[in-house]
């Protein structure tokens, strides 16, 4: 009777235990219950490894549209789109040359949703693109790289060139004309150092163009190892670079003391309206605990006055943007279809071969100089961009749009400098051409260091030396700077985009290229 | 300081280990076809006319002098150039290039390559390995 009796308790426990069961792993999937309260929901992004990423209260500047226009958050949005995408493109795709053609078209034109998805896969490529850069500038005119954000200014810049990265590897994997020509004068810019190493005649013994090309090929041609290394990059080491540093990103957003902003910020607030709830309920533990960190954090010596939970109002800002994302790149994808030309044929090239259009503006300069264009130029930008915050020590109006002397109108005659040169030099050199077509003769070397792209940057830097000395602040100097590059950027881009043709030859407009 | 040491040695192995394995993705296996062609002229071939051997980048030409070979791959970025009545041009950048290879405009660094030719019966072996002087023209 008795081991009948302990049977059936130990039975209804096991009732009760499996009952309970349910229950028990959300609470030990969220720790502190459910988020209803301030503190609660302080407790619930704390101790969430996702959400965590944030800090548990957010700054009313950083919830301002115009503090970011909720670029970063647009650009990380195209990334996850982009991921979902491509790992549901994967399921059909095969890295072989002419099996890859074979299987876009499979999935362009036969697996359910397969074109719409791929669509939605370019165009979120696209908006990335788009919104890195623009994200970029966000914080450049903002001078929000400025101590103690310098590092993650880098972090930003690793990020850009990842980026670039991915869409270039992505554009062989169609296998297609316009994937195969790009990628072989991609893998020949690549090569381009030659360009000087044979001027001086030292290629047989040093030759870093070629180990570069045969690196990213795999062989001496655009063939089946070239599609596999670009594969590899595009779906794997890529993407896993990419997150790692947008874990380090968002991470020191965070350790940085959040989004920055004027050191009056708080006052051109003023005070929070009644209706925030600010600390609906005392706080049990101090999860504030940077509070007692000695440095440069947010908290230090402030009140949480100006602060606002991140849950809801930054979760809300970013399923916003999150959304926004999603709706453009889903109606891009629903007008416009990704292309897909005859598949690759090694023996004649596309005409025009045209690489994205983000790369159109660096094919306009190595129709001048392949190593300038494609390799020197480049490097000089990045290695100026990366330079930015160690040059610019100031302090004055970080946070602020235009922020630094000179300010807005210094950045509008900065545009018209960048735009004007940029046009001047363009349209002189396909009016009157350049040396080689004077003096047939001329040595290699005297190409390569003068051409429109290299008096261009030297212009660009001219100038921004010149603003440099006049402000006496390296920030005029680099807000005349970066906005020249970015004029220069958008002129190159449009050109090599709209009004250049067959050979590369200029034209007003597509309807004027020879039939053939 | 034992421990430093030791950790510094792990750490240096590791990274060791690491360069040897870099070594790997620098092609280890290259796929050479051979690079000869045999190549049969049709007999009306008019000097200064190109012909293209079917599936091959080089335009091979006949005129009194003798039989040349000219690779039609652009010295600038790589991309396959066409033949013209006046020389060459580039579809990708706008190289144009003369009758003999030399760089008339555009951004090709260098003039375009004559290939070895080599007599073979009625046949003419062209060798796209092999680099010869601009110029030079065999004869059966």
């Amino acid at each position: 009777m008795k081991s009948a009796d302990a049977s059936g308790s130990a039975l209804g426990a096991f009732a009760d235990n499996l009952r309970a069961a349910p229950r028990r792993i959300r609470e030990g999937a969220f720790r502190g219950g459910a988020p209803h309260t301030d503190r609660t929901r302080s407790t619930f992004v704390f101790g969430n490894v996702f959400l965590h990423l944030h800090s548990v209260r957010v700054h009313r500047w950083s919830l301002r549209w115009w503090t970011t226009a909720g670029l970063g958050i647009a650009s990380v949005a195209a990334f996850l789109i982009t991921l979902v995408t491509g790992v549901l493109l994967m399921f059909y795709y095969k890295p072989y040359p002419d099996v890859a053609y074979a299987s876009i078209k499979d999935i362009h034109f036969v697996v359910p949703t397969g074109r719409f998805m791929r669509n939605i896969h370019r165009w979120a490529t696209n908006v990335m693109v788009v919104t890195v850069i623009l994200h970029m500038a966000r914080v450049f005119y903002t001078a929000a790289y400025r101590s103690p954000r310098e590092f993650n200014w880098l972090i930003g810049l690793a990020l850009l060139v990842t980026t670039l990265g991915l869409s270039f590897t992505g554009y062989l994997l169609p296998w297609d004309q316009l994937a195969y020509w790009a990628i072989t004068i991609g893998a020949n810019i690549a090569q381009s150092p030659r360009e000087v190493t044979d001027a001086l005649g030292v290629t047989d013994m040093f030759d870093p163009g070629g180990l570069q090309r045969l690196l990213l090929l795999g062989s001496d041609t655009v063939g089946p190892e070239a599609l596999i290394r670009f594969y590899l990059l595009h779906v794997m080491i890529l993407p896993l670079g990419l997150t790692m540093l947008l874990a380090v990103h968002f991470w020191r957003v965070r350790k940085d003391g959040g989004l920055a902003r004027p050191s009056d910020a708080d006052e051109r607030l003023g005070p929070p309206a009644q209706t925030y709830p600010v600390f609906t309920e005392a706080p049990a533990k101090t999860y504030s605990l940077a509070a007692v960190v000695r440095g440069r954090t947010e908290a230090v010596n402030r009140g949480p006055e100006n602060t606002l939970p991140s849950m809801p109002h930054l979760f809300y800002a970013e399923l916003a943007v999150t959304m926004l994302t999603v709706a453009v790149c889903l109606a891009l994808a629903l007008v416009s279809d990704a292309p897909l030309r005859e598949v690759a044929n090694p023996l004649v090239p596309e005409n025009p071969a045209k690489a994205p259009w983000y790369f159109l503006g660096l094919q306009e300069l190595v129709s001048f100089s392949a190593f300038m264009g494609g390799i020197g130029i480049p490097a000089i930008v990045i290695l100026g961009l990366a330079l930015i915050p160690y040059l610019d020590r100031e302090e004055v109006q970080t946070g602020d749009w235009w922020g630094g002397p000179g300010g807005w109108p210094l950045v509008r005659r900065s545009i018209a400098v960048g735009l004007g040169s940029v046009l001047a030099l363009e349209a002189f050199a396909i009016r009157f051409g350049w040396l080689r077509e004077w003096f047939p003769a001329i040595p290699q070397l005297v190409v390569t260091f003068v051409n429109p792209a290299t008096i261009l940057t030297l212009a660009y830097g001219a100038y921004s030396v010149w603003l440099v000395r006049r402000h006496a602040s390296a920030r005029a100097g680099a807000l005349g700077l970066f906005t020249c590059f970015l004029c220069g950027f958008l002129v190159l881009t449009v050109i090599g985009t709209h009004f250049r043709g067959p050979n590369w030859v200029f034209y007003w407009s597509p309807a004027d290229w020879p039939r053939h | 300081m034992l421990g430093l040491s030791s950790l510094w040695m792990t750490a240096g192995s590791m990274l060791f280990a690491l360069v040897g394995a870099l070594r790997l993705p620098r092609a280890a296996v290259l796929d050479s076809p051979s690079k000869r062609v045999r190549v049969s002229l049709p007999e009306t071939l008019a000097a200064g006319t190109a012909f293209v051997p079917p599936g091959r980048s080089m335009a091979v030409f006949r005129d009194e002098d003798g039989v040349f070979a000219i690779s039609t791959v652009c010295t600038h970025l790589g991309c396959i150039i066409k033949p013209t009545a006046e020389g060459f041009e580039c579809p990708c950048h706008g190289s144009r290039f003369a009758a003999d290879g030399s760089v008339t405009r555009g951004p090709a660094p260098q003039p375009l390559r004559w290939l070895k030719v080599s007599a073979s019966g009625e046949q003419w072996i062209v060798d796209e390995a092999a680099v010869v002087p601009a110029g030079t023209k065999v004869n059966a």
